[in-house]
């Protein structure tokens, strides 16, 4: 690790590891090859043409579904996920720096919510809301599906957080007078920041793919991997495919945008 | 305020706390509220829903409140049902074993063999990013490389090393774990990298002064210390195999069933009940997994 020459073991890894990310990125390359099949083309190789039809047949009105409509309330959808987990795990972190009775309680019930198969999660609220009665939606049951899949991975970054922060800048800013919400506006947020706006990422796009959760509980109104996944059944032409290169586009601009938001706030704060 | 005296200070200071300050686990409580009340009503009360509904009743059309053990007999008694937790189980144990080695030789290279705490960033992110994209779309990608004249057979065919395309590279129990590891590692290179770069470098110095080779080092060093991340991730992939319906339906062209597969079959012709004793039957299983896993490795020491 510190000696000048690499050895034999890191060009092997080296070779491993790259041949791992081919693993991960070669067969999204191959849809999004596919997807500027021409009109003629079929579901593989070789292209037939090179055509934008496929997009174009996207957004015209389809027989078997709704785009735009699954678009709107997936997008929507993942953005009440993405507040509201962001806003109770960095309250629940805060709770859980300090002792209180059921602590250990709640941490176990947010550990299980990692590990209860999804699909049960469904079934059970699916029952749940028919029994009391309620209309199942992609607002209400399919949300709080999803919640109980972001929550916990939320939970568990801000308990790594608090786990590295330093009681000390608090104890600063007390001391200088500073209320206790004074030190939460000025000194804690803008340190935690970054973090929060990893677990909004994270919320949004577990939410916008989520998929199993959402089988039960979305009612009448399909989300878009919904969509997805009942076109893989009765789609055979490559339209499947361009609507995979957009959704896929759609979550790298995400990803890059947050990516991009952290970086400038962790510069401006070095600067500052 | 230079000229105030302490014991005005301390009466501003009382006064202040008096007016703001609720007491210390007051506010606890209140900010593990909205999470305990999220949780409670959409994870622990449909659980026990599901409890109470796999001993009911039920037709065609509903369901009826009653108390009847015919669902679990039914489920327990199926030798489908064994069937089906064994092909399940076998699925696991695949993908488990794959991604547990691509796994840990990936984060090892990364914690590791990279000498930048910007370039591990970098390469880490290359890695996680696919897992923030849709798991289906990332499934139907097989479709086109691995089909009858998908990329691999018209590669091998060309290339002259196979005449006819092989048919078991997709639709087969083949396809399915590819896919679950496709859509399942980065479960567990995160916590094993996690685990990893905690591993106090001069340990590592210490073993090569002492006149361990790299894999003396490896293997008494860094795997006795990386296995907490094992577990982590070993929980994560374990229960997301056992939890997977629509890869196995995809990539199987339906000809192979996962438990959760059953359940959803049973869920679309409306048997709740019956779905519900095979949930509650699956439940305990997991939990049963995941119990024996964390006994073997402690794995509180990563929280």
């Amino acid at each position: 690790m510190h000696g000048d020459k690499r050895g034999r073991e890191f060009y092997m890894l080296a070779i491993f590891f790259a041949v791992f990310v081919l693993f991960l990125y070669g067969p999204l390359s191959a849809i999004l090859i596919l997807s500027f099949q021409g009109p003629n083309g079929g579901l593989t190789f070789p292209l037939n043409g090179v055509s934008v039809h496929w997009f174009a047949n996207l957004f015209e009105t389809q027989a078997v579904g709704d785009f735009g409509g699954a678009f709107r309330r997936s997008l929507l959808l993942g953005l009440m996920v993405m507040i509201v987990t962001v806003v109770v795990s960095l309250l629940a972190g805060l709770a859980f720096r300090r002792r209180f009775v059921g602590a250990t309680a709640l941490f176990y019930l947010a550990v299980a919510s990692l590990v209860v198969p999804s699909i049960i999660i469904s079934l059970g609220i699916g029952v749940l809301f028919q029994q009391i009665g309620l209309q199942p939606s992609w607002f209400s049951s399919a949300f709080g599906a999803h919640l109980t899949w972001t929550l916990p991975f939320g939970v568990l970054i801000m308990l790594a957080v608090f786990n590295r922060f330093s009681p000390a800048y608090e104890e600063a800013a007390r001391d200088l007078g500073a209320t206790s919400w004074q030190t939460f506006r000025h000194v804690v947020l803008p340190m935690i920041a970054p973090s929060l706006i990893g677990v909004g990422l994270f919320g949004f796009t577990l939410s916008y793919d989520e998929f199993a959760r959402t089988l039960m509980t979305a009612g009448t109104f399909n989300t878009l991997p919904l969509e997805i996944y009942g076109m893989t059944t009765n789609v055979t032409t490559p339209v499947l495919y361009a609507l995979g290169t957009v959704t896929t586009i759609f979550s790298f601009l995400v990803i890059a945008g947050t990516l991009g938001l952290i970086v400038h706030l962790n510069r401006r704060r070095q600067r500052s | 305020m230079a000229t105030m005296t302490s014991s005005e200070t301390e009466k501003i200071e009382g006064a202040r706390a008096k007016s703001f300050r609720l007491p210390p686990a007051l506010i606890s409580y209140l900010q593990a509220a909205p999470l305990t009340l999220i949780l409670g009503s959409f994870l622990a009360v449909p659980i026990l829903m599901i409890g109470m509904v796999s001993f009911w009743d039920y037709d065609f059309a509903q369901m009826y409140p009653d108390f009847v053990t015919f669902n679990y007999a039914e489920t327990l008694g199926s030798w489908v049902t064994w069937k089906t937790y064994l092909n399940t189980l076998k699925f696991a144990f695949f993908v488990w074993a794959i991604t547990l080695f691509i796994g840990f030789w990936v984060a090892y290279f990364l914690a590791f063999h990279i000498r930048t705490a910007a370039m591990q960033m970098v390469l880490f992110l290359v890695c996680t990013v696919p897992f923030l994209t849709s798991n289906i779309i990332r499934m139907i990608s097989w479709i086109p490389v691995l089909g009858r004249n998908g990329l691999v057979n018209s590669t091998l065919i060309s290339a002259g090393i196979v005449s006819e395309p092989i048919e078991w590279l997709l639709y087969s129990d083949f396809a399915v774990v590819l896919a679950m590891v496709h859509l399942y590692t980065l479960f567990m290179v995160t916590p094993i990298f996690n685990t990893l770069m905690r591993i106090d470098k001069s340990l590592v110095e210490a073993a090569r002064d002492a006149g361990a080779s790299s894999w003396q080092t490896l293997t008494n060093v860094i795997l006795p210390l990386a296995k907490p991340g094992m577990a982590i991730g070993t929980i994560f992939v374990v229960t997301l195999v056992m939890a997977d319906f629509s890869t196995v339906q995809v990539m199987s062209g339906g000809q192979s069933a996962s438990v959760a597969l059953m359940m959803k079959n049973q869920m679309s012709l409306l048997q709740y009940p019956a779905a519900a004793a095979n949930a509650v039957v699956l439940l305990v299983f997991v939990l049963l997994m995941v119990a024996a896993i964390v006994r073997i490795v402690d794995i509180r020491k990563e929280l």
